[in-house]
């Protein structure tokens, strides 16, 4: 099963675990990413997110589909936030269950690396003096 | 001919409007939507990168725009 979400309403964890959980998986593992208060020692006020939606659902999808057939995932769960978020708040959930462990810290970790590469959605960092969108210029 | 462009994140900002109709010859492809792009607004080259996408996937350099076509800037990404 895979479940994609992006929503300007906030993540839950315990609702991608509760997606994922499954009698056959030997474990499973939850990915969550939350706003740090700072980037390179500069004070973070808040980020904002936006998506062009269609297209991040399908580039999830792809990442998603990817993890099931290479790492025999049985259950994954991507929730991405978008709108405003303050400091401690969770843009990012991917949660995967697999038949061993090991599988799904790789899964995990391929589809965190993946989705900051590959899908369309942008965060802005709102600093005290200005804001930045991340990663726009070298 | 006209095509439509959708922008976001940065190029949203570097267009100054989140969609416009930008005109380019006839049949022309991405790669030269890309240069018309930087050429009109310079910003666009001290960007990582920029990715132009047509119905909802990414699209190499020799895809052939159509009259009317919805093309959406993609800047670099950074979700997560």
């Amino acid at each position: 099963m895979v479940d994609i979400l992006i929503s300007s309403d906030p993540l839950s964890e315990e609702k991608c675990f509760d997606l994922i959980k499954d009698k056959a998986a030997g474990g499973s593992v939850v990915f969550v990413g939350t706003v740090r208060n700072q980037t390179k020692k500069k004070a973070v006020l808040r980020l904002e997110f936006e998506a062009y939606e269609p297209m991040a659902v399908a580039e999830i999808r792809k990442i998603a589909d990817h993890i099931v057939n290479k790492w025999d995932a049985i259950n994954v769960a991507i929730h991405h936030r978008v709108g405003v978020l303050e400091v401690e708040e969770i843009p990012v959930i991917i949660a995967v269950s697999t038949p061993h462990r090991k599988a799904a810290f790789e899964a995990c970790e391929y589809a965190i690396d993946t989705l900051k590469e590959t899908v369309p959605i942008w965060k802005k960092e709102i600093f005290q003096d200005g804001e930045v969108w991340v990663a726009a210029h070298p | 001919m006209k095509i439509k462009l959708i922008a976001y994140g940065i190029a949203k900002d570097i267009l100054n409007e989140r969609s416009l109709m930008f005109s380019i010859k006839e049949s022309g492809s991405i790669k030269e939507l890309k240069n018309a792009l930087v050429e009109r607004y310079p910003e666009f080259e001290k960007l990582v990168s920029l990715k132009l996408a047509v119905g909802e996937d990414y699209q190499e350099d020799s895809y052939i725009l159509k009259e009317g076509e919805e093309v959406v800037v993609i800047p670099p990404v950074s979700g997560g």
